[in-house]
């Protein structure tokens, strides 16, 4: 329609995109952007190039979210400028972009220009691609050095060799820029353009600029050494090693800013696994034991993180560990920090399947008990979380008098995220300390749960007993905990009458059809009259769950007539569920028009609001 | 070392003279207006003041002309903005300040330039950037605004951009907000370019630039109980050079250099600069007058001056003892002590600071006094911000105050200086000798002319 003046209405959704490209509210701004594609195509490669792209070029005034999407769309606009062969046209967009103040948007602009970079033939990298880089390292603004040092990696490969030799000379230069901005981004990028460079100009550049960014008069600096270092070992042969990284590595382990030394800490692992085992046995060890009893906390929490040494030799791990590593850990057990505590205690369960047995018994166990004995809940529970390691080695029994009083204390603590945090690891213990104990020491933990004055507890304690019923099957539900459950709905707190409906919610499937009909059902159609509107129409929520699960004779006899009654509540909110139940359970074809108006939004509001303000 | 327009000026190298003043005559001052922070960006072609009504004036230089041949570039307004609004904490039912505390410029690190504003409680990070293209040409509108009929719409057309006036646009970048329990007192620049600090009465946070959503707690001197409390913070800035070092000074008089490279707490300080008090002197009024109002490192990082109510300090950072130069800013009220303490006047905030080539510094004083002191020559300078002698280039005569015994002609009485005009705020150029002089509502700028 419409076609007959000459115009093309299939245009018209492109020009709008096109318009919006400058509406005035963000958002749209953001919606054309997203779809340049869409513009690009339409207008075609010839315009895209010569209209659209140097628009976009000057477009750098926008938010940081219009750019960002920006600098993520050139990065795939390839086909839409004409093929690889006009992959160039996407320079200028993109390099005002990587020039801009905000990191994300000039790291997408980076990430974009890389991805195009392997689209370049040899020729037009070198011709297009390289001097833009070599514009951008020698900027007058340090945001477009940093950016720079990003590209040096990917045109490195694909270029002659003076080419080459004119990029490892501005690289250089980056990393003796006045300004730490620009020597943190060569130092972060050292790692990456050391492995495109052949393995001499590694030995004679990368290595001093290493070793100057190393020694670096901010520690800034410094510390993103660490992990250039980790790369640039991986890529040496042993024998150069010695020589070459390990005296700026030893130099950082011991540096005076704890930060620097955090970083060693923190990569750790990377770092043994690119200098091999002999120099990890003779070398870094001791500096981990340095790292283990550094003076800074921040420090010693990340080192006893890495305790467990997953990179050791295989064949000296368990003397390293047990000659070296283990005494620190033992001293770290009663640290003065709570985090670093608390960090042994997530990784300390792990030694178990690495000394085994009669080591763990002898020297890991009484550190646990120490463990579970700490001031910091956080600490306890760390252990607790961990316990499946240890049970595989030694068996979870040898702990379990240490075990129950921890347990029993975190259940109660006062902070009742930490109450939250334990019941989580209920199901696990109980699946490890089998149901005996658990009848015997911890059941009446559960229970307790289902009355705590935090709605969370009560919450989390109603899906715990679920995932009790799934380990210990129906039966032992049966006995134990439903007759408690069914007990509340006499409770005379409607807050405890509701958990238990609550209860059968979660309980009715795993429990199966006969509990649930001739145990559960009962005791829910009773409370249908309970005079607590809460309750109520919680019994209609609850009959539409358990619904499911019960056969089709009980639904029509027993369960049908009490929503049919409850449909007629006096309140409103009663009603309303009573008749989602009926419909959700297909009872009866009722007519939709019951649900149209009369059940307006708020009471639904109302219902939330009023589940909220109980305590 | 002193290059050869250092000094304070007064002698025979050279002399201040007027240069412009900004604000209002009247004689009426709308208490937003106070001028409550002056500071110089890093090039010293912009002068950014923050005021008592939560806004901040960016006045930039303009360029040199050939054919006004004395013209040495005026400093003219380039960006107002209004940077905090008051507001109200519901939860402590207080009212909260839009008043400018301090700005801090950052380094250029593109065509635009950034500042960070704080007031008690919130610092904000504004972008200052100009625009000189439009877009032009919409599909769905003709040029007039009128919509086509969008069923003619035969080609579609790519806005070009075309040149228009400069405009200058400040935007809010980032918000660092609730980390502060107390009043923010200063905020400082991380020579690494990335983190910041800031500090109040008992706490000092480290942010990181581009994070507003946690900083670290650094220092906190805050007592498990609060009757305990017996000094605050006043002051505190990071090292112009090494990252990792930063000092606070406190009411006490006292100043803390702490090293981040030893622990992420720094409770505990690396160096103490206490000077030990002359029991001689000592008075009611000994600890409020020693307390610090503000402390700075030098260009160079190897001194820092402080100052209190009546002198000003320069320590050398390798000598925690005493410090290196005291200076007195108005010794002939240390007999006023008394009526100061009844009208409040004790505990203005004086700042200070160096010249470019750390040769000289400066100083607030009362009666719309500033002082200046050249640590080479030790010759020091009072001079006035006053319109009476506004004349352009005007030479800025040297002022005395009389102690004592018989009034000269030309001096001032102690008893006649005018405690209500106060110079709380100055900054010099970080390169050449202008300085821009806070005066209540006005802002004075004066240059140097050689002879």
């Amino acid at each position: 329609m419409g076609t007959g003046t000459g115009g093309d209405d299939s245009l018209y959704p492109i020009a709008v995109l096109i318009d919006e490209l400058r509406n005035e509210d963000v958002q749209l701004r953001l919606n054309s952007i997203k779809k340049l594609s869409t513009i690009a195509l339409a207008l075609g490669v010839e315009r895209t190039r010569t209209e659209l792209l140097p628009f976009l070029t000057d477009t750098i005034y926008d938010e940081d979210e219009v750019l960002l999407a920006l600098a993520e769309q050139l990065g795939s606009f390839t086909v839409l400028v004409g093929g690889p062969e006009f992959v160039h046209c996407l320079l200028p967009p993109l390099e005002s972009l990587a020039t801009v103040e905000e990191t994300v948007v000039r790291d997408k602009a980076v990430e974009s220009l890389r991805k195009i970079s392997q689209e370049h033939s040899p020729v037009d990298l070198e011709v297009h691609f390289v001097p833009l880089v070599k514009r951008l390292a020698s900027g007058d603004w340090f945001t477009s050095r940093t950016s720079a040092c990003g590209l040096f990696g990917v045109c490195y490969p694909r270029v002659s060799s003076t080419v080459k030799a004119e990029i490892r000379q501005h690289f250089r230069t980056l990393c003796s820029d006045d300004t730490p901005m620009v020597r943190r981004a060569a130092s972060s990028k050292l790692g990456e353009f050391a492995k495109v460079l052949e393995l001499d100009y590694v030995k004679s550049d990368i290595i001093p600029l290493f070793t100057a960014l190393a020694s670096d008069e901010q520690d800034s600096v410094r510390l993103l050494a660490v992990e250039a270092g980790v790369s640039i070992a991986a890529l040496l042969p042993q024998e150069d090693l010695e020589d070459l990284v390990m005296p700026t590595l030893r130099q950082a382990a011991e540096d005076k800013s704890w930060r620097v030394r955090y970083m060693v800490a923190d990569k750790f692992s990377e770092l043994q696994k690119a200098v091999g085992p002999e120099i990890t046995k003779n070398d870094l060890v001791p500096a981990f034991q340095n790292l283990l009893k550094d003076c800074e906390a921040e420090v010693r929490t990340a080192a006893a993180n890495k305790v467990k040494g997953e990179v050791l030799p295989e064949d000296s791990r368990e003397t390293i560990i047990m000659t070296h590593i283990l005494p620190c850990v033992k001293e770290l057990v009663s640290d003065t920090n709570q985090h670093v505590k608390s960090a042994l205690a997530s990784v300390i369960m792990g030694l178990s399947t690495i000394l085994g047995k009669d080591n763990t018994v002898e020297h890991l166990l009484p550190l646990f008990l120490v463990q579970l004995k700490d001031e910091y809940p956080e600490v306890r529970l760390n252990i607790i979380s961990n316990l499946d390691c240890v049970n595989e080695v030694i068996g979870i029994r040898q702990l379990s008098q240490s075990l129950l009083p921890a347990i029993v204390e975190l259940a109660e603590d006062a902070k009742w995220r930490v109450r939250l945090a334990i019941i989580e690891y209920m199901p696990l213990l109980a699946g490890q300390l089998g149901v005996e104990f658990f009848d015997e020491k911890l059941n009446s933990l559960c229970m307790a749960w289902l009355i705590d004055h935090v709605y969370a507890i009560r919450e989390a304690a109603t899906c715990n007993l679920m995932k009790l019923v799934e380990k210990f099957g129906a039966e032992w539900a049966q006995n134990t905990i439903v007759p408690k459950v069914l007990g509340m709905a006499n409770d005379s707190n409607y807050l405890h009458r509701m958990t238990t409906l609550f209860c059968i919610n979660a309980l009715s499937e795993v429990c199966g059809q006969e509990i649930t009909t001739k145990h559960m059902l009962p005791v829910v159609l009773k409370m249908s009259t309970d005079q607590v509107a809460n309750v109520r129409f919680n019994v209609a929520r609850c009959l539409q769950k358990i619904g499911p699960v019960l056969d089709s004779s009980a639904l029509q006899a027993e369960v049908k007539p009490v929503l049919e009654k409850l449909a007629t509540d006096q309140d409103m909110d009663v009603k309303y569920f009573a008749l989602e139940a009926i419909s959700g359970m297909y009872l009866f074809n009722l007519p939709t028009y019951i649900f149209s108006e009369t059940f307006s939004f708020s009471s639904i509001l109302f219902f939330f609001f009023s589940f909220s303000l109980s305590p | 070392v002193q290059g050869p327009r250092g000094g304070v000026g007064g002698g025979n190298d050279f002399q201040w003279c007027f240069s412009q003043v900004k604000g209002a005559i009247d004689e009426d001052v709308a208490e937003a207006d106070i001028i409550s922070t002056v500071e110089f960006n890093c090039s010293g072609e912009l002068l950014a003041t923050g005021d008592k009504g939560g806004r901040v004036v960016i006045f930039q230089r303009e360029q040199e002309s050939k054919n006004r041949l004395l013209s040495r570039g005026e400093y003219n307004v380039y960006s107002t903005f209004q940077s905090h609004e008051p507001e109200f904490d519901y939860l402590k039912s207080l009212e909260i300040e839009e008043k400018i505390n301090k700005i801090r410029w950052l380094p250029q690190q593109n065509a635009a330039h950034f500042l960070l504003s704080a007031n008690d409680k919130t610092i904000k990070l504004w972008k200052i950037s100009e625009r000189d293209k439009r877009a032009e040409g919409y599909n769905l509108k003709d040029e007039d605004g009128r919509l086509r009929d969008q069923f003619r719409i035969t080609t579609l057309r790519v806005p070009v951009l075309m040149p228009m006036d400069l405009m200058v646009e400040a935007s809010p970048r980032r918000i660092f907000a609730n980390a502060h329990t107390y009043h923010i007192n200063s905020i400082s620049v991380n020579s690494d370019y990335e983190t910041y600090l800031s500090a109040d009465d008992l706490r000092i946070n480290l942010w990181h630039l581009e994070i507003t959503d946690r900083s670290f707690n650094i220092v906190d001197i805050k007592p498990a109980n609060m009757e305990e409390l017996t000094e605050v913070i006043t002051a505190a800035e990071c090292h112009p050079h090494q990252c990792n070092v930063f000092v606070y000074s406190s009411s006490k008089g006292t100043i803390r250099l702490c090293d981040m490279r030893a622990a992420a707490l720094c409770d505990r300080h690396s160096k103490f600069f206490e000077e030990p008090e002359d029991p001689s002197s000592r008075s009611f009024f000994s600890e409020i007058i020693s307390s610090i109002s503000d402390v700075k490192f030098s260009h160079s990082g190897r001194y820092m001056m402080t100052r209190d109510y009546l002198s000003v300090k320069v320590w050398d950072l390798n000598m925690e003892n005493r410090p290196v130069e005291t200076y007195q800013v108005h010794e002939y009220l240390r007999s006023k002590l008394c009526s100061l303490y009844e009208n409040d006047c004790i505990f203005d905030k004086f700042e200070c600071c160096w010249n470019g080539s750390d040769s000289a510094i400066m100083t607030g004083s009362y009666n719309n006094f500033f002082r200046m002191f050249d640590r080479n020559t030790r010759r020091d300078i009072t001079l006035e911000a006053s319109r009476e002698n506004s004349k352009p280039r005007a030479m800025l005569k040297p002022r005395k105050v009389c102690t004592g015994g018989k009034r000269k002609k030309d001096e001032i009485s102690v008893d006649s200086l005018d405690f209500n005009k106060k110079i709380l705020h100055t900054a010099w150029h970080p390169k050449e000798n202008v300085i821009a002089v806070a005066a209540t509502n006005n802002l004075y700028i004066f240059q140097d002319k050689i002879n």
